[in-house]
């Protein structure tokens, strides 16, 4: 089964990084994890991903840098946005910077899947 | 505090008062004063006269004749008929001769007193001392009061006689009567011990001590005041009769002789009383005012230090429920996306062991974790900065909005909605989203609080012209009095394993961030209200 696109899913936190890029797996979906918004990049400049799904508050970079360093190198991604703690600052903020969505964690993996399907479609 | 204000006002009023009244006084008494002295003066000198005359009548009789043609009786009894003719009152009673041995030797009476020795008496001594003399008033033989003058005659051979004469006391009685004294005076003698020596109109017949005491002997006139036995303040005049045992006294009671300064002194009072009146209604009615206004501010600085501390309460314990949430979220995402994960690869496991257990384990735990992350999401909700989008808004559409939402389990239900909007209200401008939460957060509450086919009423109005009000009233359970301080606090509920205790607390926020307030009442069993007041906001349109 070919994956419908490629996802690379950006946290700070690397159990939730591991088990969410398993379970999307699982669905067939081919997803890599990251750790930072450092090694984000590295891997955007390495393989091509549809999504970047994005931790706003990360040590190092935050997600709001990383969303306009992608825009910059790579206009094509689009790029989710995880909202920690509800900040609608920080969802705008990204909204602005023209990300796709901004749902709040804990997110339900099949939400954010759906999400992105619908992303994927309008493409 | 009154007390201090009103003396140091009304003491000048009241010592110019005072002064005022002794001046007036001193002025009214000097004017009553002379004339009671003039007629005390008077008195004594016409009585002084009436004396010195019948002693110059008894002189003459003496030195017209030698006492051996007076010792004839008949000649005496002449004298005293002679003498009597020109006098209406007052008349000589008798007439006796008495050598200076003290021995009568001729009477004018019919009474034979003839050889009586009167050496031993002290009028003989005071005579034969100081040459004339005039005793105090008694009763004589008749009953009747007199008293009697004497002189002493001294020989060309040496020794002396003695004429001593009776003389009837109403002759001094007359002279008092000529004094012209109004019907409330009293004028009398007494001789040093204070033996009325003519009748008293008030303190008694002659020959009874007076109920006043005796004046010191004072050569002119006197005049003092006291009180009487009957307690009235009276002026006393009084003089010393010279040559006789007498003192004239003149009693006017004072409150005839001040009679213009006691109406004076009534209206000076009364003025007084006048003025210091409205001085004093001013200043209880301005202390009072001032009284009230300082309850009032200190009443309103301490609700307002209250009201402070309760947002601040409220302020820390939101950072605290936001700084928790924020920490447990990212765990419970992990809980999440583990669990999630082992589902599902229990799910693709068609033959794992016991896979429906396992399924229903994961499930169970997931359904956790969204639980805690309603929680988190509230209480992050709670403390997360809010973007105010203010934008017009009829209230009356918006309550009917969030209304909406509720219908079907208000039909469910059997609950009587009432909506009650002014039709004056005007729009108001604040964030639409955030009214909606703060009107359902509170409707879900008065839900909660009504049995069914309970009552819910709202009515929206004005509050003064720059707020408007929106009530909500149940009829529903009540809040406990004890409960009623802490319902906007986080966390707190009675909803045990139901709500979040974060409705109300979220609610709270909201409506102080969109610049109104809400306040609750309630009575248990009865009746709860909670009342939103919000700002127009500065786009009115009306």
């Amino acid at each position: 089964m070919t994956s419908p696109f490629r996802v690379l899913f950006v946290d700070d936190e690397e159990e939730l990084v591991s088990a969410v890029t398993e379970r999307l797996e699982l669905r067939g979906i081919d997803a890599a994890g990251c750790l930072s918004g450092r090694a984000a990049l590295a891997k955007l400049a390495a393989e091509h991903f549809d999504f970047v799904v994005l931790d706003v508050k990360m040590p190092g970079l935050g997600g709001l840098d990383v969303i306009r360093m992608i825009n910059e190198n790579y206009p094509d991604v689009k790029v989710t946005l995880l909202t920690g703690h509800s900040s609608v600052e920080d969802a705008e903020a990204g909204l602005r910077l023209g990300a796709v969505a901004y749902p709040q964690i804990p997110v339900d993996l099949d939400a954010l899947l759906e999400i992105l399907r619908n992303a994927a479609g309008q493409a | 505090m009154v007390l201090a204000t009103a003396t140091v006002a009304l003491l000048p009023l009241f010592i110019t008062s005072v002064l005022n009244h002794l001046q007036y006084r001193r002025a009214i008494r000097t004017e009553a004063v002379q004339p009671i002295s003039r007629i005390t003066f008077n008195t004594k000198r016409s009585i002084e006269l009436c004396l010195a005359e019948r002693r110059s009548t008894l002189n003459f009789i003496v030195n017209d004749r030698s006492f051996e043609e007076l010792c004839s009786r008949n000649a005496l009894a002449r004298a005293i008929a002679n003498m009597n003719r020109s006098m209406t009152v007052g008349a000589f009673v008798d007439l006796g001769i008495v050598d200076s041995n003290g021995d009568q030797l001729c009477y004018s009476s019919p009474y034979q007193l003839e050889g009586r020795n009167y050496a031993d008496q002290d009028w003989f001594r005071e005579v034969a001392r100081r040459g004339t003399y005039t005793s105090d008033v008694f009763l004589g033989f008749r009953n009747v009061p007199h008293f009697v003058i004497a002189s002493r005659h001294d020989h060309p051979n040496g020794g002396f006689s003695i004429l001593r004469a009776t003389i009837d006391a109403e002759m001094l009685s007359e002279q008092l009567l000529a004094a012209g004294l109004e019907s409330t005076d009293d004028v009398f003698l007494v001789n040093r011990q204070g033996i009325l020596q003519t009748p008293s109109r008030r303190y008694g017949a002659v020959l009874t001590p007076i109920p006043l005491a005796v004046p010191p002997y004072a050569p002119g006139a006197e005049v003092t005041e006291t009180h009487d036995d009957l307690g009235r303040a009276v002026f006393v005049g009084s003089a010393s009769i010279d040559n006789s045992p007498f003192i004239l006294m003149l009693i006017k009671p004072t409150a005839q002789a001040m009679g213009r300064w006691l109406s004076l002194r009534n209206e000076l009072v009364g003025f007084t009383a006048l003025s210091a009146a409205p001085i004093l209604a001013v200043i209880l009615w301005g202390s009072g005012q001032f009284v009230n206004s300082m309850r009032e501010a200190s009443r309103r600085r301490a609700a307002l230090m209250h009201h402070m501390e309760y947002s601040n309460k409220l302020a820390s314990l939101g950072r605290l429920a936001a700084g928790v949430a924020h920490e447990i979220n990212n765990p419970l995402a992990i809980i999440n996306e583990k669990a999630g994960l082992a589902r599902d690869l229990v799910s693709l496991e068609k033959d794992f062991p016991r896979r429906e257990k396992f399924l229903d384990l994961i499930d169970s735990i997931l359904r956790s974790v969204e639980r805690c992350k309603t929680i988190t999401h509230r209480l992050l909700g709670f403390a997360r900065h809010m973007d105010v989008r203010n934008e017009p808004i009829d209230l009356g559409s918006l309550l009917r909005e969030v209304l909406g939402f509720l219908e079907k389990e208000a039909e469910y239900r059997n609950l009587e909605l009432t909506l009650e909007v002014d039709p004056a209200l005007p729009t108001i401008v604040s964030d639409r989203g955030q009214l909606q939460q703060v009107f359902l957060n509170i409707l879900n509450n008065a839900f909660a609080a009504v049995k069914d086919g309970g009552r819910i009423e709202i009515r929206a109005g004005m509050s003064g012209a720059q707020h408007v009000r929106i009530a909500i009233a149940d009829n529903g359970i009540g809040i406990p009095p004890e409960h009623l301080p802490r319902i906007f606090e986080p966390f707190f509920t009675t909803k045990e394993g139901v709500g979040t205790g974060l409705g109300l607390s979220i609610t709270y926020g909201i409506v102080k961030k969109l610049g109104g307030g809400i306040e609750v009442a309630s009575t248990v069993g009865v009746a709860t209200q909670l009342t939103v007041v919000l700002p127009i906001g500065q786009e009115v349109r009306k």
